[in-house]
């Protein structure tokens, strides 16, 4: 397909749609097989036990903040399952195209591989994780019933469906950007890319994006909207703290990200002249744009899996975390600085040495509150009781893992030394240390924590440690390697080589992805082991508070009720749950009232569908799609702000019920 | 063979022998600049695993001494603060921040890929007796031109210099954003259409290194690498002989042909190259009735021109390799702008396109700064000199 | 091997202590205030909207001079159409004013009335951009002729969307309003409303400022 000619032929029906979209490349078609089998048995399932009804009304149309944080998590993990095939498939081309074998992927494939690995991993991986966390986390430690915005909640998790929807839809029709995950112009400009990768790269981060920023905006309102009486920002819980200077940054950032693909759209659409090489364009201020938002993109990412470092590792030292507040000046440092490096990710395209100097040093001055932060986890195990659990063991590879990759950072960030190491494999293995040692080991970290919490079981101990060892010991194995190679002058993004004496470096890294893939699994086979067991009295959580927990997440039931807590908790200090359960304050009960909540509703699916398909319609060119599309969009969301109707309380009978099984529970747990 | 290799810094001890072996090619480079390079990136690691190793250390030391087996340990739940803790843990990166920005500081001055060389080695100052090769780089779509325009030849994906000869490298693309890497030699530096970079270098052992591109390019970007030969100067004066006696002249047409993407294509000369072609190819003029960039931003410096601006367009449906243009499905801009200069005064334009004036040769000496002049002031004229934006104009001023 | 210790699960619920409890818990009924999140929700995200109109006035500061040897600003604005423009778009957001003063008064009538006129001067607005729009890219200054031109239109185009969705949101209103009368939730609309449609006001002084008066220097 990389030959469509020039003119592109369109049918009014269905726009440049035609058979020729339909990928011939054997490898596609298992895929789609194996993905239509699958699909056809989880419906056929779901039809069988008659749960669409269920999903539909407690799932989908929910505005529950805990059970759309639980989709947003469902949802990357899917999509990691897809990023990894592809960086397996990466993997596997890079040890195979040696001594002049092509390998098995040809360019057109290979090159839309590394593009789809980047932006699934970045936009519908870690990007849902982060914010599925979020969305469960940040009302209950804060003491709320809900978020700010609940109906917005909802269109944003579908929103960010839709945008994943549309990538994936790629596999299977037409194609996907080859132009890396940031799709520089010219090279994604309509002369060199004239079919539609870009658009599908394009229409999905669109989609999701509208998602992305509006759910910042909601949990940022959150944090400071509604919290409970008496929690000052400075005694805010420190996964909440982090978590507000994500959201300042998705805010404050992802609108660039926005207007800077609108622009490239224009160009490839409408002929416009931004980014083009003639008629006065300039492809330099896309890659300042993009990475005017891409450098905060990547503390959006890591910031909230500092708070879980921090929460986790006061937990399981079973201290104070050290220097709470010197914790939150970090966070709010590295908010800020974030926005002053971004240069470094193109010191070699000549900006001169002043300014490259300029960028350089701001981006190593990010490392002393970051390094400060790794000095207040040091030190809140200093004279600590640590309980090696499993959040604990992930913190514990985090800390050892990230500091190395925080190290090649600052090495990446001295422009001289950057001059020979820029787009090597040196820089893929430092992001890729920093991201899986820091942003995927805290997801891990988080979900073997707050597990217990959302399901009322604990996570099975015996698979989590053999993910956990193949996972650290693969991922050094995945990626020292390419630390090597980066430094024998070897780029990334290449399908063969040449010189033989790279393959032995190649080998040992898809060895280290075999290992990760292994890890992964174990993963899986956890889950499934624990919810298999789940009622085996060892993995219960009969109390809510299964790690003797800090915050006010720990103090109600696992999992909680709809309304979270019965009463409005009163903060006094930091850790409020602690000195809860410090002066017997852990349960309260006594007179219960009714408890106004929002209504669920289906419009946020609706809308989210016919945005993915204009976003479809507008990739393929078909007009007539995307009028109707556009026009149902504004309709429904017309028609949907005529429901005036959209809370109810909750019956105080229904509130006394839960809580008496409640204090049953804990009755049983305590043996009373 | 020269002295720099062992010479420079403790450094290499450190690191380089496990990866020597191994052609680690950034470790161990045969060119000045590239090792100056890497001893600034030796050196910044050696600077930071004076804290790295100690935090690692004290980790894993806490990590097993505080385990809640171990009763014998001490155990404060509350204890959450200490202010002289406190200021070392901020102090200490800091500390290290402040000699890592100044190392960064003199070393981006010294080693701005702008910068003229100084000297061809450690021992070894630039003087007036060498001669500076000049080439000019095209990134292709997937292949490299060289255009050596002293010596009035271009080769395709070969680059053969002399040994310990200073290089100015002066790049541009045709269609994409692409960066020229030679790692024995220099560090990288972006390629990109309607855009010129400069790169200076120097390779002090003969034999054939690597060159490649070092930023996604598309299809082709696999093979398109190129062999980097350093000879002795009478091999270098053969080669140029040989590639003048093969014949084959690159003139607008022949580029334009050339230009047509193609992948791994093999290593081939031309005898005869039009001078101002690079010229051309960093103003986008290559073809015929274009206008070029420099004419365009001179009439734009002037205020535009005018409504008269909207009846100098040409519809442009094929692009100058032949094949077939693509239209933005929407409409918009199919057109191809005309330039308003004859033939004559647009080549007269192109041949006058200023070089960057050689800066004056400081001695040479370790880089801890002894090459920089001083700063005159805060806000007066400064060492600014050395960023290419005091020492070449933009594009446009020139004419 | 674990070394797992919970709480005490019997100090959750025996050891009670009531003055502890009322001190951590609020035991009145305690309701969020309805709609209470969402005039700081509004102002987040118009600003979030303010930076995607502050990186289109950073391109146009970086392109707006790169006329690709095609007409200049001085060759295609009319400065006086573009007064006339400013003028509607200014008496808009004076009627919206008093649309919103009606409505603190309880006029419901009155506040329909203003609001209705300040539909049309949207209107206008929007009519007298279309016209200079058609005009330019009629004499061959359409989005593609130079970078200068894309960034002109696609900076003055996205503004005048707002303007349009503005309207549709107006238009959606006064058919709220008039069905449930000046209730607390149409009160909050009309706040949201309102500040989005002088937020507009605000980033077209940018526009006529930076394009049009700087340009005709």
């Amino acid at each position: 397909m990389a030959d469509v000619p020039g003119a592109q032929p369109t049918t009014f029906l269905l726009g440049r749609l035609n058979w020729d979209a339909i990928p011939k490349d054997p490898i596609i078609w298992v895929t789609f097989a194996a993905v239509v089998l699958g699909g056809i048995v989880v419906l056929g399932a779901l039809t069988k036990y008659r749960l669409w009804g269920y999903l539909w009304k407690e799932w989908f149309t929910s505005v529950d903040h805990k059970k759309i944080g639980i989709m947003y998590i469902a949802l990357a993990l899917v999509m990691f399952v897809r990023g990894f095939a592809d960086a397996l498939m990466m993997r596997l081309q890079q040890v195979w195209a040696f001594n002049g074998s092509e390998g098995y992927l040809n360019s057109h494939h290979y090159d839309q591989v590394f593009t789809a690995h980047g932006v699934i991993m970045i936009f519908f991986v870690a990007m849902p994780f982060i914010t599925g966390l979020m969305n469960y986390l940040v009302p209950l430690q804060i003491g709320a019933r809900d978020v700010s915005f609940p109906f917005l909640n909802n269109f944003s998790f579908w929103m960010t469906v839709g945008g994943a929807v549309i990538t994936m839809a790629s596999l299977f029709i037409g194609e996907f950007a080859q132009t890396g995950w940031l799709a520089f112009p010219p090279l994604s400009g309509l002369q060199s890319s004239p079919y539609v990768g870009v658009d599908y790269y394009i229409w999905g981060l669109q989609v999701a994006g509208v998602g992305t920023t509006l759910s910042g905006i909601n949990l940022l309102v959150t944090i400071l909207k509604m919290r409970a009486p008496g929690m000052t920002m400075m005694r805010l819980p420190i996964f909440t703290w982090t978590s507000l200077c994500a959201n300042v940054l998705i805010v404050a950032s992802f609108p660039v990200l926005t207007m800077t693909l609108i622009l490239l759209t224009l160009d490839r659409y409408l002929g416009t002249a931004f980014f083009t090489n003639e008629a006065g364009g300039n492809s330099m201020m896309y890659v300042n744009l993009i990475w005017i938002w891409g450098h905060p993109e990547v503390y959006i990412l890591i910031l909230p899996l500092f708070g879980v470092f921090s929460e986790v590792t006061s937990t399981f030292s079973g201290k104070r975390l050290f220097g709470y507040s010197s914790m939150v000046y970090a966070t709010v440092c590295i908010t800020i600085l974030s926005y002053v490096v971004w240069l470094h990710h193109f010191f070699t395209m000549g900006s001169g040495a002043s300014v490259n100097a300029f960028f350089g040093i701001t981006t190593m001055i990010i490392s002393i509150p970051t390094g400060a932060k790794l000095f207040n986890w040091l030190f809140t195990m200093y004279k600590g009781r640590i309980r090696y659990e499993l959040p604990m063991m992930w913190t514990l590879a985090f800390m050892l893992t990230f500091t190395v990759g925080g190290m090649t950072g600052v090495l990446l960030a001295v422009p001289p030394a950057d001059f020979v190491l820029h787009n090597s494999l040196f820089l893929v293995a430092h992001f890729h240390n920093v991201i899986i040692g820091g942003v995927l080991f805290g997801l891990f970290a988080a979900i073997n924590f707050w597990w217990p919490k959302a399901f009322g079981f604990r996570l099975n101990v015996f698979w989590g440690k053999v993910s956990f060892w193949f996972w650290v010991v693969g991922f050094w194995m995945a990626f020292m390697p390419l630390y090597v190679l980066g430094l024998m002058g070897v780029t990334r993004r290449l399908r063969v080589f040449e010189d033989p004496s790279y393959q032995i470096w190649f080998g040992v890294a898809a060895f280290g992805a075999v290992l990760i893939a292994v890890g992964i699994a174990a993963m899986f086979v956890q889950f499934g082991v624990s919810i298999w067991k789940r009622n085996d009295p060892a993995m219960r959580d009969e109390t809510g508070d299964p790690w003797d927990g800090r915050t006010l997440e720990w103090a109600t039931s696992s999992p909680p009720p709809d309304y979270n807590f019965a009463f409005t908790p009163v903060s006094h200090g930091l850790d409020t749950w602690w000195d809860m359960k410090r002066e017997g304050a852990a349960r309260p009960v006594g007179k219960y009232h009714a408890i106004h909540m929002p209504k669920n509703t289906g419009t946020g699916v609706v809308l989210s569908a016919i945005a993915t398909v204009f976003g479809m319609a507008m990739i393929w060119y078909i007009w007539w799609l995307a009028v109707l599309s556009f026009a149902g969009l504004v309709v429904v969301a017309i028609w949907h702000t005529f429901n005036y109707n959209r809370d109810f309380y909750i019956p105080v009978t229904e509130i006394e019920a839960k809580e008496a099984a409640r204090t049953k529970q804990l009755q049983a747990a305590a043996g009373v | 063979m020269k002295s720099f290799i062992k010479s420079s810094s403790l450094s290499l001890m450190a690191a380089v022998p496990l990866l020597a072996g191994c052609k680690a090619e950034v470790l161990a480079p045969a060119g000045d600049v590239a090792a100056r390079q890497r001893d600034l990136l030796v050196q910044s690691t050696l600077l930071m695993l004076v804290i790295i190793v100690p935090v690692m250390a004290l980790t894993v030391f806490f990590a097993w001494k505080y385990r809640s087996r171990n009763k014998a340990a001490e155990y404060q739940p509350d204890w959450d603060h200490s202010t002289k803790l406190e200021l070392v843990i901020w102090a200490a990166p800091l500390f290290i921040i402040i000699c890592l920005g100044a190392l960064t500081w003199v070393g981006t001055h010294l080693l701005d890929p702008y910068r003229p060389l100084d000297r061809v080695s450690v021992n070894t100052p630039v003087t007036g007796e060498h001669q500076t090769l000049r080439v000019e780089v095209v990134a292709l779509d997937w292949k490299w031109l060289f255009i050596y325009p002293d010596q009035g030849i271009a080769t395709v994906n070969r680059l053969v210099v002399p040994e310990d000869t200073p290089v100015e490298f002066s790049l541009t693309s045709s269609t994409v954003m692409n960066a020229f890497y030679i790692p024995a030699m220099a560090g990288m530096i972006y390629a990109m259409p309607g855009m010129e970079t400069k790169l200076h270098g120097v390779l002090n052992e003969q034999g054939d290194y690597k060159g490649i591109a070092s930023h996604y390019s598309g299809a082709g970007f696999s093979g398109m690498h190129f062999v980097t030969r350093v000879t002795d100067q009478a091999g270098f004066d053969a080669f140029v002989a040989g590639t003048k006696a093969a014949g084959g002249s690159l003139d607008r047409e022949t580029y334009l042909a050339l230009a047509a993407p193609s992948q791994n294509e093999a290593p081939r000369g031309y005898a005869q190259v039009d001078p101002i072609l690079f010229a051309r190819v960093v103003n986008l003029c290559v073809e015929e009735g274009q206008i070029c960039v420099a004419e365009m931003m001179a009439i734009d410096a002037a205020g535009g021109a005018g409504l008269a601006g909207t009846m100098n367009l040409m519809p442009k449906y094929a692009r100058a390799d032949g094949r077939e243009r693509v239209m933005p499905v929407l409409g918009g801009n199919v057109n191809m702008i005309q330039g308003f200069c004859g033939p004559d005064e647009e080549a007269r334009m192109l041949s006058q396109r200023v070089v960057i004036a050689p800066r004056e040769i400081t001695a040479p000496g370790p880089m801890q700064g002894a090459g920089l002049t001083p700063p005159v002031g805060l806000f007066g004229k400064s060492n600014n000199q050395f960023s290419q934006i005091a020492t070449q104009p933009a594009a446009g001023e020139d004419f | 091997m674990s070394v797992f210790s919970p709480a005490n699960p019997a100090a959750l619920y025996a050891e009670n202590n009531p003055e502890a409890v009322a001190k951590y818990w609020d035991q009145s009924e305690h309701h969020p205030e309805e709609g209470a999140s969402t005039p700081l929700g509004f102002w987040v995200y118009l600003m979030s909207d303010c930076l995607m109109f502050a990186v289109l006035f950073a391109v146009y500061g970086v392109l707006g001079t790169s006329y690709a040897a095609g007409p200049g600003p001085k060759a295609l604005f009319d400065l006086n159409l573009v007064a006339i423009n400013t003028a509607m778009l200014l008496f808009s957001s004076i009627t919206f004013g008093f649309a919103m003063l009606a409505m603190y008064a309880g006029q419901k009538g009155k506040t329909l009335g203003w609001l209705f006129v300040t539909l049309l001067f949207g209107l206008a607005f929007l009519g007298i951009e279309l016209y200079e729009f058609y005009h330019l890219i009629q004499e061959g200054a359409g989005p593609g002729r130079s970078a200068f031109l894309s960034s002109f239109f696609v900076l003055v185009g996205t503004h005048g969307l707002h303007v349009t969705f503005g309207s549709i949101w107006l238009i959606t209103l006064m058919v709220q309003l008039a069905q449930k009368g000046i209730t607390v939730a149409n009160i909050r609309r009309m706040n949201c409303l309102s500040m989005f449609w002088h937020f507009l006001d605000v980033i077209w002084i940018g526009v006529f400022t930076f394009v049009y008066l700087l340009g005709m220097i």
